[in-house]
């Protein structure tokens, strides 16, 4: 098993470090300055370096993504069980959550700091915001796409709705869900950092701003190694999740 | 008891209404299997709802037990065309819903369920997933689900269509085991199928319906000796009622 799994992404692997060795390898030979593409090895000393306090960055911008993540993962499952639940509230809930998800967040998120000041509850609300919607449709097609001869089978042996719902709803839902949180996870990511990119005091998003005026190319590098460490990781994790708790449904 | 009186049934569908059965009417005595035969679309799949209550006819009355259906009836089990079993659980936990679904406790039935999975050649499958099983071994754990309740009445829809002939005729002669040939305590069977040998082989009588809409066109008394045996299909009786048979279904309307 740990074998064909090491044997499927040897392919990848291959190719991602080709691309480093030729990164690290081919810019001095044409002489392209470090401010404009810093090599690999430089991006990592500079990851690494302690003239940046790199834990308080991380902690800021993994608070965000996660907290948006979870926001966006529980309140996109409450309103697609509500919508599920009543044709009623989902012809009242869907136009208005269709017109929150065609909002540009970018230009929400000036909006959010002049309510919520700087600080990481905006940064993380933007993060919610982009990445709830896909768990709302999923989860309330999830609950709704079931057989008709499984509902007729509790209809005939008499059980009440809401063992319907647990028994065979909600577990039909299950991978549709874990599949909308892995889209949730990587907008998660891009929403904090939009978030920070508008106002913050601390975060990898900021590092990255500063990093630009100071034309310290190899600093914004790191902080997107960093960036992505974290958006893999969370990505990584809902993959597992999805491969424990769904392990009928395939989803890569 | 299942007494059927001018049933009529209209779909209306986006594309229009569509009838599918019309002026149905039959009765099913207790302990009797009664076989329905009938080209595809004649409303068969239709007739099994309405007689469980699943789905209002719009015309004429269903009386069963006495009673006239117009909710879900208790204590039916039901076989479906598909397999329709939950991807998620293992296939003993499969066969083990209806209990949940009544709100008895699982665990009282779990040898049953062992007792069932047996009988139906999947003893060593009860702790796979669905997808694990093919589509003939998925209807079978179908079947002992619908079995699990022990249910007086059971209406199956084509239950062993997706099966080759061979594992068919063992489920056939296993199907009057569990019906209780021969018992003065005997279920009471309605079987959809599409093959006339194999309601000759198993009914009391044949029900043949006309194309859509449905009506009966026919009821066949087969009046074979029982327990049915292999030797029974071998016999000119056997071959006389399954002609005859034929030829109501290919007569013209
Ligand atoms: N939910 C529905 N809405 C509209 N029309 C329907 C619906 N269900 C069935 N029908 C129509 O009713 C007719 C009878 O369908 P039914 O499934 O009862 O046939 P059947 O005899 O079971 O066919 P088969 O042998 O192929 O299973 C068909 O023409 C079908 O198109
Ligand atoms: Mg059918």
């Amino acid at each position: 098993m740990k074998v064909r799994a090491l044997r499927r992404h040897t392919p990848s692997l291959l190719l991602f470090a080709a691309l480093l060795v030729i990164w690290q390898l081919v810019p001095p030979v044409l002489k392209i300055r470090e401010y404009l593409l810093p090599a690999p090895a430089a991006v990592v000393r500079a990851a690494l370096s302690f003239s940046i306090p790199w834990h308080t960055h991380l902690w800021v911008t993994a608070i965000e993504i996660l907290g948006g993540f979870a926001l966006a993962g529980a309140a996109g499952v409450a309103l697609g069980v509500a919508i599920a639940w009543s044709p009623t509230i989902a012809r009242a809930l869907v136009p208005f959550l269709v017109f929150v998800n065609t909002l540009p967040k970018v230009a929400v998120a000036p909006l959010f700091l002049l309510w919520l000041g700087y600080g990481i509850l905006p940064n993380l609300l933007i993060a919610a915001l982009i990445g709830f919607f896909p768990v709302v449709i999923n989860t309330a097609v999830g609950l709704t796409q079931v057989d008709d001869e499984l509902l007729d089978l509790g209809r005939a042996f008499g059980a009440p709705t809401w063992k319907v719902f647990l028994k065979i709803r909600l577990p039909n839902a299950l991978p549709y869900v874990l599949s909308a949180l892995k889209i949730t996870a990587t907008a998660a990511v891009v929403g904090a950092i939009v978030g920070e990119f508008v106002a913050s005091q601390a975060g990898l998003g900021m590092v990255i701003v500063n990093a630009q005026t100071n034309l310290n190319t190899p600093v914004a590098f790191a902080a997107l190694l960093w960036i992505s460490i974290i958006g893999l990781a969370l990505y990584g994790a809902v993959g597992l999740a999805a491969r424990w708790w769904a392990p009928w449904a395939d989803t890569t | 008891m299942i007494v059927l009186d001018g049933i009529g049934m209209t779909y209306l569908a986006d594309s229009g209404p569509v009838e599918a059965l019309r002026d149905i009417a039959f009765t099913v005595d207790r302990g009797e299997l009664v076989a329905l035969v009938g080209p595809s679309g004649c409303g068969k799949s239709t007739l099994l709802r309405i007689i469980a209550g699943l789905r209002p006819a719009t015309a004429g009355r269903v009386a069963v037990d006495g009673r006239s259906v117009t909710r879900p009836i208790a204590a039916v089990g039901m076989v479906f065309q598909a397999p329709v079993l939950l991807k998620w659980r293992r296939i003993v936990d499969n066969v083990l819903l209806p209990a949940e679904l009544a709100g008895l406790n699982p665990s009282e039935y779990r040898a049953r369920a062992g007792d069932l999975l047996r009988l139906v050649g999947l003893g060593d499958f009860g702790d796979k997933l669905p997808r694990e099983l093919s589509g003939g071994m998925q209807q079978r754990a179908a079947l002992c689900r619908a079995l699990l309740l022990d249910p007086p009445l059971l209406l199956m829809d084509e239950p062993f269509g997706a099966l080759d002939a061979m594992t068919r005729d063992e489920l056939n002669l296993e199907l009057l085991r569990v019906w209780g040939e021969g018992s003065d305590q005997r279920k009471t069977i309605v079987f959809v199928t599409h093959s006339i040998p194999e309601a000759v082989f198993l009914a009391d009588r044949v029900v043949v319906m006309t194309p859509r809409p449905g009506r009966v066109a026919s009821v066949v008394p087969i009046r074979l000796p029982r327990p049915r045996t292999t030797a029974t299909r071998a016999s000119a009786d056997f071959g006389a009622l399954t002609l005859q048979i034929h030829d109501i279904l290919s007569r013209p309307a």
